[in-house]
């Protein structure tokens, strides 16, 4: 046994080193923009910085290039999150615990819709929101990413919602509370997780969102932070590369916070991408 | 972040509700089911509205020859648009570098490299295993813009990988310039890989240890282990997982607009921005949506296989 033990160490080593390399290229990028954003004189490439400044992130969290895009970012996520999370819930509940011909027709076509690459119909569903007046507004565009996330919002609440057993609802319906009640008193507090994820899940993606803002939205004052981020380039001539870096940074910190918060809770690997089974 | 993936064994199973209700009244039966389907109204009104009815005018204006401005009326052409995009060579074009943007960055590189990291995830010491994952999740996690702009500044002249490169004295060169698409599709693969990882990790985790010790103990190296045991064992996260990766990767456009905005010219111009060009910068909604339609149907085929792969599981 001794050889297999020796043997096992080494691969353990192999594989370490194998992972090293990967993590080595793939933090490159990443150093690029911790650095930068501390660095004085940031240009494009990773560099240990000349002097640690807080000046870039002092020069970015302006109201017109930090808070107002994130303000708008916060509404339009935080709506269509709220959206999506309320919509799903509610058509959960009745095809986890009630039986009907429509139910299979239904979540097939859900499945079927949590795949379709929305950015194809971006381009009709704006020749649609300039005949309906939606275009350039805030609920135009909450409604509109709230129905792209609810295919999957409902798919996971669903599929969480079936593993909270009917008999606890049971007891409560002797006691003569109504369905709606049941799921707002019993359910939903049961499935503490599977809320948390179609929420935080929601909210990372639109967060992160490019194209369903830079196509809905045209006035620059309702920008949300992905697109505002644009605005380092071309419009102001040079780009300062430290407060690129800031922004980004400033940009991305909730939705990491949001991740780890959430991997946390359920467990590593699990995680958001780890729904998947198969 | 990646195409949301859809949970859960199985699918769509009837739940196993109470009972047929002992024979009621007509009346009462419809009315009860009517109370019982109102709460899914507010999610079907949503996507009626905003779904289906945005698809279902894309099959429509895709035979019009609607026009962003300037004309009032837009007219019925048949099929048209299509005729004129396959005898297109921008669109051609477009086509045949969406190809190979799948192929190189969803096909080969976030399937092979997140199979290759959940591999060695299985034998790496926990240290070493939590700062790789860190990494890789976090490259996955962030915005799709800021991703853009990080590999911008990667594959830039100026930029990180030229000087590691100097650094070991190869050949550097402007890879926005001369490898543009080459460029996005490893710009997707550090982007995307994070989803493999997890999908494969999980996967590799419920083997039963028993089969590949015993394997071990018969001798079977590693490559062979992984030829012979694991990978027919995982064979389903491996379809679902090309699937999904692909769906995602088909509709990526933030990225390359940050990166490159198609160009140089059009060398790294995949549907999504050939799409956005026509509609957009020509004005040509019409032909636009001919071209999206074309995308949502290659999408829609995709999202029907993976369908039937995740029933074949139940």
């Amino acid at each position: 046994m001794a050889t297999l033990n020796s043997r096992r160490t080494s691969r353990r080593y192999a594989a370490d080193a194998g992972l090293l390399v990967v993590a080595a290229a793939f933090v490159l990028p990443l150093a690029w923009v911790i650095l930068s954003s501390l660095d004085p004189h940031a240009d494009l490439r990773v560099k240990t910085p000349d002097g640690i400044t807080l000046d870039n992130f002092d020069a970015v969290l302006e109201p017109d290039i930090t808070f107002t895009p994130l303000l708008n970012s916060l509404i339009l996520c935080g709506g269509a999150t709220l959206l999506t999370v309320v919509c799903a819930a509610l058509a959960a509940y009745p095809l986890s615990r009630f039986r009907s011909r429509l139910n299979r027709p239904f979540l097939l076509t859900i499945l079927f819709a949590t795949s379709l690459p929305i950015t194809a119909i971006m381009v009709p569903v704006y020749a649609l929101f300039v005949q309906v007046d939606l275009i350039d507004t805030m609920q135009g565009t909450i409604f509109f990413f709230a129905a792209s996330q609810l295919p999957f919002a409902i798919w996971i609440m669903k599929n969480f919602m079936d593993g909270v057993p009917k008999e606890l609802e049971e007891a409560a319906w002797t006691d003569g509370a109504s369905s709606f009640q049941s799921l707002l008193r019993i359910v939903l507090p049961l499935m503490g997780p599977g809320v948390a994820v179609v929420t935080v899940f929601s909210f990372v993606m639109m967060w992160g969102n490019f194209f369903v803002p830079f196509m809905l939205l045209l006035s620059p004052e309702q920008m949300p932070a992905s697109v505002s981020i644009n605005d380092f380039f071309g419009n102001r001539g040079t780009v300062i590369y430290g407060q690129l870096a800031a922004f980004s940074i400033i940009y991305s910190t909730p939705v990491i916070l949001l991740y780890v918060l959430i991997a946390r809770r359920l467990g590593g690997g699990f995680a958001l991408g780890g729904a998947v089974k198969g | 972040m990646t195409a949301a993936p859809p949970a859960g064994p199985g699918v769509v199973k009837t739940p196993p509700g109470p009972t047929a209700p002992p024979p009621a009244p007509k009346t009462r039966t419809a009315r009860r089911a009517l109370v019982r389907a109102l709460p899914v109204s507010p999610a079907v009104v949503l996507l009626v509205l905003f779904l289906a009815g945005p698809i279902a005018y894309c099959a429509y204006i895709a035979f019009t020859d609607l026009q962003l401005t300037g004309q009032a009326e837009s007219s019925f052409v048949g099929f048209d648009n299509f005729r004129e995009a396959f005898q297109d060579d921008a669109f051609l074009n477009a086509v045949w570098l969406t190809l190979v943007f799948t192929v190189l960055s969803s096909l080969i590189g976030q399937n092979t490299l997140g199979l290759a990291l959940a591999a060695l995830m299985q034998r790496a010491s926990k240290p070493v295993r939590t700062l790789t994952g860190g990494i890789v999740i976090t490259a996955w996690v962030l915005p799709e813009v800021v991703a853009g702009f990080l590999l911008y500044a990667f594959f830039r002249r100026e930029g990180t990988l030229n000087a590691v490169l100097d650094w070991l004295h190869l050949p550097s060169q402007n890879w926005l310039y001369t490898l543009p698409i080459l460029a996005v599709s490893f710009a997707n693969v550090w982007r995307g890989t994070a989803f493999s990882m997890l999908v494969y990790s999980a996967a590799l985790n419920e083997i039963p240890q028993e089969i590949t010790e015993a394997a071990e103990v018969d001798g079977a190296g590693g490559w062979r282990r992984m030829w012979h045991i694991t990978l027919p064992m995982i064979r389903r996260s491996i379809g679902t997982n090309l699937m999904l990766n692909t769906l995602q990767t088909l509709s990526v456009f933030g990225l390359i607009w940050v990166m490159t905005r198609g160009g140089p010219g059009t060398r790294s111009q995949t549907l999504p921005l050939f799409m956005y060009e026509q509609a957009f910068q020509k004005s040509m909604i019409g032909y636009g949506t001919a071209v999206a339609l074309l995308l949502l149907v290659v999408g829609s085929l995709f999202s029907l296989v993976y369908m039937r792969l995740l029933r074949t599981e139940v």
